[in-house]
């Protein structure tokens, strides 16, 4: 190997990998184009809402947080979900989900992203941010949850950084990566990521003067719907991936991935069922956010078809995965997972989010809808996420598969031979 | 891969992504415009400025005059900011007897006024809630009444913040931009709140309010008398509450909804001192708190005469 310094190397390998990520074919550049112009849109949006404020959102005092939390809470578990990648191939020894698990690592940063976003764009003073920045602003930590969120996202982020950072530059270089440098990592990653959705979860159910939050089924349900939609969305990618590009080991993992899923979603209704059961068989105070998402309160029922809509698609996706004659059927999974992908979209998200404020605590019924602004800047932020995991997986695969080398010819003949995927 | 193509088409290619990148750095200097006419009113000092308590006798002068003149040069009116702080050996408390109140909202709309309110949204610290007799069941309750009252086979609750000893809000709040003075006042930094807006989800008595745009207000009806972390004309984007008008209360008169109360249902003092009229009340009525069960130890007391 040429002893050039990392120093030297890495920018050069950053550089080589940028410029890389900007080339494709015009179905790339049509779909980064498509993306860049949607976060325009948004970016613009966010920028009237900042310099006119927050009344150009659908939010009130009594609904004060809406569109862009529940999108945020919906993409930590998106972010958690990834790490289903992880525990079958380092728990289980699952020797096809070692080639994955830097697809599921590169979604966790896209999602962790978007996460970040959508809490940047709900603040009033996006110009304050560095007061929460610890050591420089005052950090309330340990008592708000809201400093442990701020720290396991961005622990997470940088966890996932690193493994995945290592395992491409490593590759590139046409080293074997050294276990010390991503094992522990992975490990912790693993825990980590059940952190990022329990701790957002706890943001919720640690408040006793929201009813519908105050569960202590909210971090179970929250990370059984996290298994649903990581699986579900990378099924789907590695699908993508087999068709656009020269990466072929999507079978195995979509098998396993699937087999993930068919246990969450049902374990997701079941935790869905318990709830409704003791919200509505109790009755009183407790049921009355419940009754109003489900079934309207006092002739207000905006939420009713978002959630029936998200109750038939995640019994639609149960069926789908689970119904013998559909074993096996390509497009019956793919349907399993756009739908399951949709409804926990909507429960996770506009579900969860707005009955926690409707009725308000002092029992007003103001509804929320959001506006064009609210839809622009989620659509924004959603489009610019896609650009980021489009552009990393584009330039993870050559890399693993070697297209992309540091300097061809000082490649070690025996490296080379020795399966060259499998090293992770 | 690009490395098997053409040289000419390579340099085609370059010349397109050097055209698609100036296109895109264009469209997002173009999106990002309107941020252009906000940062102009934020400066350097503000963008600095350190937390209210972390603030030295002379930075805080400084922020002061700072209001001063930017009231003036956004609202057209000469005001006076002070910083008020506590008295030694006070703490507040608020007690409102639910026998005579009758509902007119008086004490809501001189919150409005004394407190510098937005006037397009009639915005105040207090909610005055219609309910039903014989229940105590908020979800009976009606705040958007507007018939002449008292209506029979009703009572009247008004609610602003309690003050909790153990208060969610001071809790959750990720950056310490509101806490609880040594007189039992839960304050806000509207200068160092980030506008998350975690402390109205947590607080379960919707004290609290979000400066969803700047404040309007016309300059005759600006009340000039101000204070730092109470009345004066908050910014936007940020969180505000009732304060216990402790622009007054800390300078010994009265809260200005109790000053309104054509009732006299409203009693307030200082907790410490035994010959108070709140003391009396509490040690004399029966006192109950609202939501008792959340345990948030409020200082704001509800109470019948008989």
């Amino acid at each position: 190997m040429s002893n050039e310094s990392h120093v030297v190397s890495y920018p050069r390998f950053l550089l080589r990998v940028l410029r890389m990520s900007l080339d494709g074919g015009w179905r790339f550049y049509v779909w980064m184009t498509a993306l860049t112009a949607i976060a325009l849109v948004g970016a613009n949006a966010w920028a009237h809402q900042v310099a006119n404020g927050m009344t150009v959102t659908g939010m009130t005092d009594q609904v004060s947080w809406g569109l862009y939390i529940a999108n945020f809470t919906f993409g930590v578990g998106l972010a958690a979900g990834a790490v289903m990648m992880v525990i079958p191939a380092y728990l289980y020894d699952d020797h096809d989900m070692h080639d994955v698990v830097l697809v599921g690592e590169l979604l966790a940063i896209a999602a962790i992203t978007v996460c970040l976003l959508f809490i940047t764009v709900d603040l009033g003073r996006p110009d304050r941010f560095w007061h929460i920045i610890p050591g420089l602003g005052r950090f309330n930590w340990p008592i708000s949850m809201l400093t442990w969120d701020v720290i396991v996202l961005n622990g997470y982020l940088l966890l996932n950084l690193h493994v995945a950072g290592y395992m491409i530059y490593t590759r590139y270089l046409g080293k074997k990566p050294s276990p010390r440098w991503y094992v522990p990592f992975v490990f912790l990653s693993i825990f980590w990521a059940i952190s990022i959705h329990s701790v957002t979860a706890f943001l919720y159910s640690g408040l006793g003067g929201r009813p519908f939050w105050n569960s202590a089924l909210l971090a179970p349900r929250f990370i059984a719907s996290a298994f649903i939609t990581g699986p579900a969305f990378v099924i789907l990618l590695l699908q993508l991936m087999q068709r656009f590009s020269s990466f072929r080991k999507a079978e195995g993992p979509v098998r396993t991935l699937s087999g993930v899923m068919r246990i969450t979603v049902i374990l997701n209704l079941f935790m869905l069922g318990s709830e409704v059961f003791t919200e509505f068989y109790t009755g009183g105070h407790h049921a009355v956010a419940a009754q109003y998402l489900f079934f309207g309160l006092h002739g207000h029922a905006a939420l009713v078809p978002w959630i029936w809509t998200a109750v038939v698609l995640n019994v639609a996706s149960a069926l789908l995965l689970h119904i013998p004659a559909f074993k096996g059927a390509r497009w019956a999974l793919n349907a399993a997972c756009v739908a399951a992908f949709g409804g926990v979209w909507i429960e996770k998200g506009m579900g969860l989010i707005i009955p926690g404020f409707v009725p308000s605590t002092l029992h007003e019924i103001v509804e929320y809808v959001p506006t064009l602004t609210e839809w622009k800047i989620t659509a924004g932020i959603w489009a610019f996420g896609f650009m980021l995991l489009t552009v990393a997986v584009k330039v993870a695969l050559p890399v693993l598969s070697g297209e992309l080398r540091h300097s061809p010819r000082d490649l070690d003949e025996s490296e080379l031979e020795a399966e060259p995927t499998a090293a992770e | 891969m690009t490395e098997q193509a053409s040289p000419q088409n390579t340099g085609r290619r370059r010349a397109l992504k050097v055209l698609g990148a100036t296109l895109g750095a264009t469209a997002f200097a173009a999106a990002m415009e309107p941020l252009k006419a906000w940062t102009a009113d934020l400066t350097l000092d503000q963008f600095l400025q350190r937390h209210y308590r972390e603030l030295t006798k002379d930075q805080l002068e400084a922020v002061l005059r700072r209001v001063e003149s930017d009231t003036k040069a956004k609202y057209g009116k000469d005001v006076h900011c002070e910083d008020v702080r506590p008295m030694e050996g006070v703490e507040f408390g608020y007690a409102l007897n639910l026998s005579v109140c009758i509902g007119c909202r008086k004490c809501a709309e001189a919150c409005h006024h004394e407190n510098n309110h937005d006037r397009r949204t009639n915005n105040s610290y207090i909610r005055v809630i219609e309910m039903e007799q014989g229940s105590l069941d908020l979800e009976k309750g009606n705040t958007t009444y507007d018939h002449a009252v008292p209506a029979p086979g009703k009572y009247y609750m008004p609610v602003q913040c309690q003050q909790c000893d153990n208060a969610p809000c001071v809790k959750v709040c990720p950056v310490q931009a509101t806490w609880k003075e040594s007189d039992g006042i839960v304050v806000v930094d509207y200068d160092w709140c980030i506008g998350c807006r975690y402390c109205e989800a947590a607080c379960p008595y919707h004290a609290r309010r979000f400066n969803w745009e700047a404040p309007e207000i016309a300059a005759e009806d600006i009340n000039p008398e101000q204070s730092y972390l109470s009345n004066r004309i908050r910014p936007q984007g940020v969180v505000e509450k009732c304060t216990f008008c402790l622009h007054r209360t800390r300078k010994g008169k009265l809260p200005a909804c109790l000053e309104a109360c054509p009732t006299g249902a409203r009693v307030f003092g200082n907790l410490l001192d035994p010959d108070s009229e709140i003391r009396w009340v509490l040690e004399n009525k029966r006192v109950f708190v609202l939501k008792e069960e959340l345990g948030t130890k409020p200082r704001f007391f509800y109470f019948f005469d008989n």
